[in-house]
């Protein structure tokens, strides 16, 4: 079973953390990694870096423009990634644009990630109608899950659609935003949390965007499966010592 | 073989819309409705008196006597340099400002390069009573000064764009962005024929005016309403989908596009997308991109800011691939000896965008009946401190 799978069964709420690889030193890929998972994160979604991320806001822009400078690639990637597994056991997504994976071979991507280990991926511009017509059968036959999004624009029926093609979590997106700009949930979230747990989809739901500290964590997953955290670790590594990213990792969850 | 979109939003393989689907509700209510808008007999009448009475349109279609005499050829200039605001942009501002108050859009963004799509955007915003905001590159906003005095006289909001090379590239990111952010109440007015289907299309159908024009104009001239050729810069596209688009598939009609190729095409400093191109994802469709091997997308450079971008507009991409259009790479210099030429010799200044179109009668041989169209898109005024720095005026 994908790792991915397994995770999603266990009894508890999930902590998922992103970073930009490359970020803030070009070798800290691995580093970051295993202080994560050492520091009780439950998955880890690696950020491969690109010039235009539309989705993205300035904190996030700023560490995949800044991981470009230092030399990241997805070569350079694939390769700080080989012997990942030796250490890490939780879920390990990679997260990014779909430009870079096109130029790379969607095959070779995929099969280079089940090569390394990595659970599944996030490409938020590669389109469902592309995924399903050109790509399901590649990412399926390297044991990938593809990992969709939903908005609060989203409708119920492409909701409902979604969660059809999906075979691990749905990514619900908090408000409408880029990464990094909200500060808190009010009625108006949690009414779309809640809306969203009374559909009962098949596929848990995971909360990204807004989520920055204890207090917007547990607001997430009071309906959710559990939430991901980006453009607040960025900031942390930005001002902190990779040894202290424990610290982090304690103030999300207590 | 079709040169025009199909139904699922693709010119050939390019096209498409790869966007995150934060968008996805904006992009496909558009692209569920702008057909039905465009089609209703009350936007197009209002569209036309507008582009009549506001635009100034038909815009002429002048035969250039002494550039004809010069290369021993017929050459018809389409004056989209008269248009209100000075340059074909505004076609498409007023299209799009009237599908928006369709939608119920009450807030108007845009992304501007050089400047123009900008003014074209915020004059329309003035026209119709609409919230304005453009976006527009840091480092653009310093070189344009004249068009972001424009722009806020006519009450738009110039936001600066921060991130990546802080020009039209990232300027049309932070436009995404806000949209994005404002999913609701806000129309994106793009301003080539780039983006998500149904963009490219719906640009292309609103600067089509100026290949419909160019038919009956040519008709009264010439007797026939097909020249042998038409000849546009491309940046997006916007100008030569305009000037192509009732020739697409009229084969006996040879379109040539014209690329910004900076101070040379393999110079490191080019905006020559089909020579320098490969094929990838950029602002949401699948065209041709200036990217690295790994994917990044790079920064064009030209001395014309309208040409200045790393892409191309799909339906280009297609008629690149297929080999319906010729494309040709005309350098700073050449483009400026051009635009120099075209002022002595017509007393017409053209933009610098425009003046890579001239350019080509240079480069190519055209037989002494051969009937030459060129898009004028825009006019120099915007472009003298250019010319005077080049030429030392």
């Amino acid at each position: 079973m994908n790792k991915i799978n397994q995770k999603l069964q266990e009894d508890k709420k999930l902590l998922s953390i992103y970073f930009s690889a490359g970020y803030p030193s070009l070798n800290d890929t691995v580093p970051i990694i295993e202080n994560l998972e050492k520091s009780g994160v439950d998955m880890i979604e690696i950020g491969l870096p690109f010039s235009d991320p539309l989705a993205d806001g300035p904190t996030i822009q700023a560490s995949s423009t800044e991981a470009l400078k230092n030399g990241m690639s997805t070569n350079v990637l694939f390769d700080q990634l080989k012997d990942i597994r030796k250490t890490v056991s939780i879920p390990l997504i990679v997260m990014g644009y779909f430009n870079p994976i096109l130029q790379y071979g969607v095959e070779a991507f995929c099969k280079k990630c089940q090569d390394i280990g990595i659970d599944g991926l996030i490409i938020p511009d590669l389109p469902i109608d592309v995924y399903n017509d050109q790509y399901k059968a590649i990412f399926e036959t390297y044991g990938l899950i593809n990992v969709f999004l939903i908005t609060p624009q989203t409708s119920v029926e492409r909701i409902n659609f979604i969660d059809s093609i999906s075979n691990g979590f749905i990514y619900m997106v908090s408000s409408a935003s880029v990464t990094g700009s909200s500060s808190g949930f009010g009625d108006e979230q949690t009414a779309y949390f809640k809306r969203i747990a009374n559909m009962k989809l098949k596929n848990p739901q995971i909360v990204g965007f807004g989520i920055s500290n204890n207090e917007t964590f547990t607001q997430a997953t009071q309906y959710a499966k559990g939430a991901i955290i980006g453009s607040a670790f960025i900031k942390f590594l930005t001002n902190n010592n990779l040894e202290k990213i424990d610290e982090f990792v304690t103030n999300i969850l207590n | 073989m079709s040169y025009n979109i199909n139904d699922k939003g693709y010119y050939g393989e390019f096209g498409g819309a790869y966007i995150p689907e934060m968008l996805y509700p904006n992009v496909e209510e558009l692209r569920q409705n702008y057909l039905k808008i465009m089609a209703k007999p009350s936007f197009k009448e209002e569209f036309d008196q507008l582009l009549k009475d506001y635009v100034g349109r038909p815009s002429p279609l002048y035969f250039a006597k002494r550039l004809s005499d010069k290369y021993n050829t017929r050459i018809y200039l389409k004056r989209e340099d008269l248009n209100h605001t000075g340059a074909h942009k505004v076609n498409n501002t007023i299209g799009q400002i009237l599908m928006a108050q369709r939608l119920g859009k009450s807030r108007i963004i845009a992304e501007t390069g050089a400047g123009q799509h900008g003014v074209a955007t915020a004059t329309v915003c003035a026209l119709m009573g609409m919230e304005c905001i453009v976006y527009m590159g840091e480092i653009d906003i310093a070189r344009q000064a004249p068009n972001v005095a424009r722009m806020k006289m006519l009450g738009a909001q110039v936001r600066p764009a921060l991130s990546g090379s802080r020009t039209l590239k990232d300027a049309t990111n932070e436009a995404i962005r806000d949209w994005i952010n404002n999913p609701v109440d806000t129309h994106y007015i793009i301003g080539s024929v780039v983006g998500p289907h149904p963009y490219p299309d719906m640009v292309a159908r609103f600067q089509a005016i100026v290949s419909e024009e160019i038919q009956w104009q040519l008709k009264e001239k010439e007797g026939t309403s097909k020249p042998d050729y038409v000849v546009a810069c491309v940046g997006g596209g916007s100008n030569a989908a305009g000037a192509f688009y009732h020739y697409l598939d009229d084969t006996d009609v040879k379109l040539i596009a014209v690329e910004a190729a900076g101070k040379g095409v393999h110079s490191g400093e080019s905006a020559a997308t089909s020579a320098l191109g490969r094929e990838g994802i950029i602002h949401g469709s699948k065209t041709l991109l200036m990217q690295t091997n790994d994917g990044q997308i790079t920064e064009p450079y030209s001395i014309s800011a309208g040409l200045d971008y790393p892409g191309v507009g799909p339906m280009h991409a297609h008629l690149y691939a297929s080999g319906r259009a010729e494309f040709i790479s005309i350098t700073d210099d050449e483009a400026m000896v051009a635009g120099l030429e075209l002022s002595k010799l017509e007393g017409i200044i053209p933009a610098i965008e425009s003046s890579h179109a001239f350019a080509v009668l240079d480069q190519k041989t055209f037989k002494t009946d051969d009937v030459v169209v060129i898009n004028l898109s825009g006019r120099g005024d915007k472009d003298l401190q250019n010319y005077i720095d080049y030429f030392k005026l």
